[in-house]
């Protein structure tokens, strides 16, 4: 094990390793320490979905330049992630959520998506095998552009151009400790020796939490538990992601066929438990075949569990801690991890090279939950 | 004609497919899973989950008793959605 480097990253999910791959990129020297296996947190247990409709303009931006990257992504990286875009659709049920669609929309247009409000005679031009009726829907929002990407391929191929470029990524190594001096930091201490460094990047998604408890470091995370499914897999059917807000369905079909969904419990909110719950699959089951009927006869295969690592406002802790000089925060991403993490580990590269703090960094700052005023980010799916 | 050994049935890997991963430094039987699918298909990893175990032993010197398996996930058998949402009892 190397004894030194310029960046260590604790966590060896999506962000961690594409943040290590854009800093090595830059030359940068780079270890990246992963307690369990690549992808063995949220990424691994995530609905693989990319969207760019959110009701904050931070995310709005942040997912849309992530989607310019994810364009480029496989070829830049020389594996393929299997991104496509076919677009997500999102219901809108009542008055209220139309409101809310309306205005979501108008700022995601300012920002320059393509994103339409649909008719409901429209939604079964976009996705054939949805019941509007038993949907309950008014109408639906569409951005063309959302869609996929397989999360695993997508992190392996960051990792294995990460160590093309020089990193060093130990995984089945546990971070026990985090040396500081005067404020700041000096080493990472894993449970297989310490590593020499100046910036240490917390990635650890939940985890997140106990790794910053380490330096006395309060995160505003809270961990949710969720349960995903697939099924079986099956000729192509629909392109869309579709999900709503209301039942917090969400569901889409992979590339290889298999039909891949969540959807809360009602009755559950925060907790560590990961045992799938007999409860996910009768309310998925039942919600996903009064959206499509004919879904009835396909089997379920498997279901899983994964954790959203929640703050206060559903919007990610970015950049570094102001009381603690190098300890720079990569989390809280809420269950949308994955589908930003090309731009924001993108911005976080240039802000660890060059010192550059656009204000997006600074409004996701964990500073902003000591001030009175917060911003919900409203899209919420799952 | 080469000789091919698939491995895992339900998305025809092939040894073949499974060593290349390994040598890619796919070491985990989770990280190769996902990276190929292995155990994905209809059986779950009945069948092939065992043979990569076997397989990991070979080229990596990890014994297959200390090889974790993957997480077990439910329904144990393919179930259909018709079925889970019925109220019938």
């Amino acid at each position: 094990m190397k004894k030194k480097a310029d960046v260590v990253i604790i966590g060896g999910g999506i962000n961690g390793c594409s943040l290590a791959y854009n800093l090595a990129k830059k030359k940068v020297n780079v270890i990246v320490v992963e307690k369990n296996y690549l992808s063995s947190g949220a990424t691994g247990a995530c609905g693989a979905g990319i969207r760019q409709q959110w009701s904050t303009i931070e995310n709005t931006r942040l997912a849309i330049e992530s989607v310019k990257i994810f364009e480029k992504l496989s070829k830049e990286l020389d594996q393929d992630i299997e991104f496509r875009q076919g677009g997500y659709l999102i219901a809108v049920h009542d008055e209220k959520e139309m409101i809310q669609a309306e205005k979501n929309v108008a700022m995601q247009r300012s920002l320059g998506l393509k994103v339409d409000i649909l008719d409901v005679s429209e939604i079964n031009n976009i996705v054939p095998i949805l019941d509007v009726k038993g949907m309950k829907v008014i109408g639906a929002t569409f951005c063309p552009t959302d869609g996929h990407a397989n999360p695993f391929k997508t992190n392996f191929a960051y990792a294995y151009a990460a160590r093309r470029n020089g990193v060093e990524i130990y995984t089945h190594t546990k971070v026990v400790g985090i040396k500081t001096n005067k404020n700041e930091i000096k080493a990472v201490e894993t449970d297989k020796g310490f590593i020499k460094t100046n910036i240490a990047v917390n990635a650890a998604g939940i985890e997140s939490k106990d790794i910053a408890r380490m330096v006395n470091i309060n995160l505003p995370l809270v961990a949710y538990r969720k349960e995903i499914m697939a099924t079986e897999c099956l000729e192509p059917l629909f392109e869309a992601m579709v999900i709503s807000f209301k039942d917090g369905i969400y569901f889409s079909q992979q590339r290889e066929g298999q039909i891949v969904g969540g959807i809360p419990i009602p009755e559950e909110r925060s907790g560590y438990k990961t045992i799938p719950t007999f409860a996910f699959m009768r309310h998925m089951a039942k919600t996903l075949t009064r959206y499509a009927p004919i879904l009835k006869h396909v089997n379920m295969l498997r279901h899983w569990t994964g954790f959203y690592d929640v703050t206060p406002d559903a919007r990610p802790v970015l950049g570094e801690t102001r009381e603690l000089k190098g300890f720079i925060q990569c989390n809280g991403f809420s269950g949308h991890g994955f589908m930003i993490s090309p731009m924001v580990t993108k911005i976080l590269s240039e802000y660890i090279i060059d010192g550059k703090s656009p204000d997006i960094l600074e409004k996701l700052n964990l500073d902003r939950f000591e001030g009175n005023k917060i911003i919900y980010e409203k899209s919420v799916v799952g | 004609m080469k000789k091919i050994s698939i491995v895992c049935r339900c998305e025809d890997i092939t040894e073949e497919d499974v060593i290349n991963a390994i040598e890619d430094g796919y070491t985990d039987i989770e990280e190769l899973r996902k990276k190929l699918r292995i155990g994905m298909g209809p059986c779950q990893g009945r069948v092939c989950i065992q043979i990569v175990a076997k397989i990991l032993e070979k080229k990596t010197g990890k014994k297959v008793s200390n090889i974790p398996l993957p997480t077990s996930r439910p329904p144990e058998i393919p179930v259909s959605l018709g079925t889970l949402a019925s109220d019938e009892k």
